[in-house]
């Protein structure tokens, strides 16, 4: 299993910051910093905890065997039903021509 | 001809038998609560937006239906506000955030439309933290909402606005949201009653999401008869949402009436510890002495790894939170930003406009505890850790029927108090979030105030799917504490 890391360096935080589309300013980021190494200190307590023969829980209804799956009773039918009004839609798009999503240039060179 | 009734104490049974009986239309019911908001709401900030039209049209049809005599809905006429993290056509939905300004949902939550559908009338949305991530609703772009009864005060958060509307009489109930604790915590610095159903119990249709695996929908209200009764309309299975459980609902207001003699409640040593407020302490202990007297059994109870469960929490919530918020991006609705010339920087600057610190803040820690070389040290060891939280209360439920302990460890504190220190804000959380983790079901019910006129809430925690039992034992605490 992998260690916790010492702390977070202006360079991981710009990583990670990239990886989840976010543009910090240079105010932004070494206080970011700050508050994720105070943060991730306090996640490191964690490590007291010896979990080799804990299983992961992802959510409690399956931990306690209420999952859909097992009783398929949340399922339903796939058929074909009215759904929301597209011209509801797309009048929420910043831009459109009503059919579709409008955006800028995709590929850049 | 209309009766004036007094908004602050109005409870659902009363206002809905005024309408009945054609005291009050519901229609002037609606407008007396618009015209209190006019009054009161600029100082509190409580709501973002009003849905008057909607409003009236519904309360219209209430009216020509008592008028004909035919069987109302049982929140007929009752005023209700709205968390703005949920979607109500008509209205706008902001999550509390500049990124969804100007966005209306075209279509209603699963949980709106079953409130109008049982008569309701949809006042308008109420302000809360940004995406619902704050314990103080300071993390508003449009600004904080203010507690009531003390107006220097944070109303607490994240539905800050769905707490304190219900506190300050500008509607008899309210929707909020518990991620870890977004309702029991406002619940108990305003004064009022929270309840945090069971993770399953009321869709999540039309939810904003912010962490899939703990967000849940539930009630404020003025007493836990009201709780009830607002439980048993919204719960139940939906169509819509494949996590919404299939489980019996019970009649809670039926439920919530039964005596609790007989009932074992555990106390939890971990939640006394240092750090607890001697004065939320002495209310709790009073209450405990209450049940005791109601004819309950009190016996001490471990929840060993509760120090464990902020951590456990800011990991969890965070790695849903970073991986939910990715739709926002400037490509379907909200904000988009001006001068972008690329899809790229499109995204990353209509999020850099449209963020808010704190929600930035933990889409970093969840994008970080879920990237490579990481998710196994964070990630993975958090939801193992949560299986032992789990397990903490499945073992204590074998022992009692009901757990009772703090909802927080302060009474409210003062604006700007904690926002220069995030970890310090989390901390605040203590009490809240292992329930929230495990899927239990929980309800904050006020137990007292502070020496200095702080409300004081109570929390009690059940097993999963036994809101009856919860709700009666929050009824024998409420009603010793009116009697005292």
């Amino acid at each position: 299993m992998s260690q916790t890391p010492a702390g977070v360096s202006l360079d991981e935080v710009r990583h990670v910051a990239d990886l989840a589309n976010l543009e910090l300013t240079a105010e932004e980021l070494p206080r970011m910093a700050r508050d994720l190494n105070a943060i991730l200190g306090h996640i490191a307590e964690l490590n007291q905890l010896d979990t080799a023969n804990v299983p992961p829980m992802a959510q409690v209804a399956e931990a306690l065997g209420f999952a859909p799956a097992t009783s398929g009773e949340t399922l339903r039918p796939d058929t074909i039903r009215p759904s929301v009004d597209r011209t509801l839609v797309m009048a929420e798009a910043p831009e459109t021509d009503g059919r579709f999503f409008k955006v800028p240039k995709v590929i850049e060179r | 001809m209309s009766e004036t009734l007094n908004l602050e104490t109005l409870s659902i049974p009363a206002a809905r038998t005024a309408v009945a009986e054609g005291r009050v239309t519901a229609a002037a019911l609606a407008e007396q609560h618009y015209d209190r908001i006019a009054a009161v709401d600029p100082e509190i900030h409580s709501y973002l937006a009003l849905s008057r039209e909607r409003a009236l049209k519904q309360a219209i049809k209430i009216d020509t239906a008592a008028k004909a005599g035919d069987t109302l809905g049982p929140l007929a006429g009752i005023a209700i506000g709205i968390k703005d993290v949920l979607a109500m056509q008509g209205a706008p939905a902001t999550a509390g955030s500049l990124i969804l300004k100007g966005y209306h949902p075209p279509y209603d939550a699963t949980c709106v439309a079953k409130l109008e559908a049982a008569g309701a009338i949809l006042l308008g949305k109420l302000n809360c933290d940004e995406f619902a991530m704050g314990s103080s609703n300071e993390n508003s772009a449009y600004g904080p909402v203010k507690n009531p009864r003390a107006l220097d005060r944070v109303p607490g958060g994240s539905s800050g606005g769905s707490a304190a509307s219900v506190a300050a009489g500008l509607c008899v109930a309210s929707l909020g949201t518990d991620t870890g604790g977004s309702i029991r915590q406002p619940a108990a610095f305003c004064g009022v009653v929270g309840v945090l159903p069971t993770y399953g119990r009321i869709s999540r249709y039309g939810l904003i999401a912010f962490a899939s695996s703990l967000d849940r929908v539930g009630p404020f209200t003025r007493s836990v008869a009201d709780a009830a009764t607002m439980l048993e309309v919204l719960s139940g299975p939906d169509t819509l949402d494949a996590t919404a459980s299939t489980q019996p609902t019970a009649s809670y207001t039926t439920e919530a009436a039964k005596p609790v003699s007989g009932l074992r409640i555990g106390v939890p040593e971990e939640y006394f510890g240092e750090g607890l407020n001697p004065e939320i302490r002495a209310a709790i202990e009073k209450s405990l002495d209450d049940l005791r007297a109601a004819g309950c059994t009190i016996h001490k109870v471990s929840l060993p790894h509760t120090k464990y469960a902020v951590p456990t929490y800011y990991v969890i919530a965070t790695a849903e939170a970073s991986s939910n918020l990715s739709r926002m991006d400037g490509v379907r609705f909200g904000h988009r930003s001006e001068d972008s010339k690329t899809l790229s920087s499109m995204y990353r600057q209509s999020r850099d406009e449209g963020f808010g610190a704190e929600v930035k803040r933990r889409i970093l820690l969840g994008t970080y505890v879920l990237s490579a070389g990481y998710y196994d040290a964070y990630y993975r060891k958090a939801q193992q850790v949560r299986t032992l939280l789990t397990r903490d209360f499945l073992t204590a439920f074998a022992q009692v029927d009901a757990i009772v302990c703090p909802v927080t460890p302060t009474p409210a504190f003062k604006l700007g108090e904690k926002t220069d220190d995030p970890l310090q804000m989390y901390l605040e959380d203590i009490y809240s979030v292992a329930a929230s983790l495990a899927g239990i079901c929980g309800m904050s019910v006020p137990c007292g105030t502070t020496q200095a006129g702080l409300p004081i809430g109570v929390q009690i925690l059940a097993k999963h799917f036994d809101e009856s039992t919860m709700l009666r034992v929050g009824s024998a605490i409420e009603s010793a504490q009116l009697s005292r």
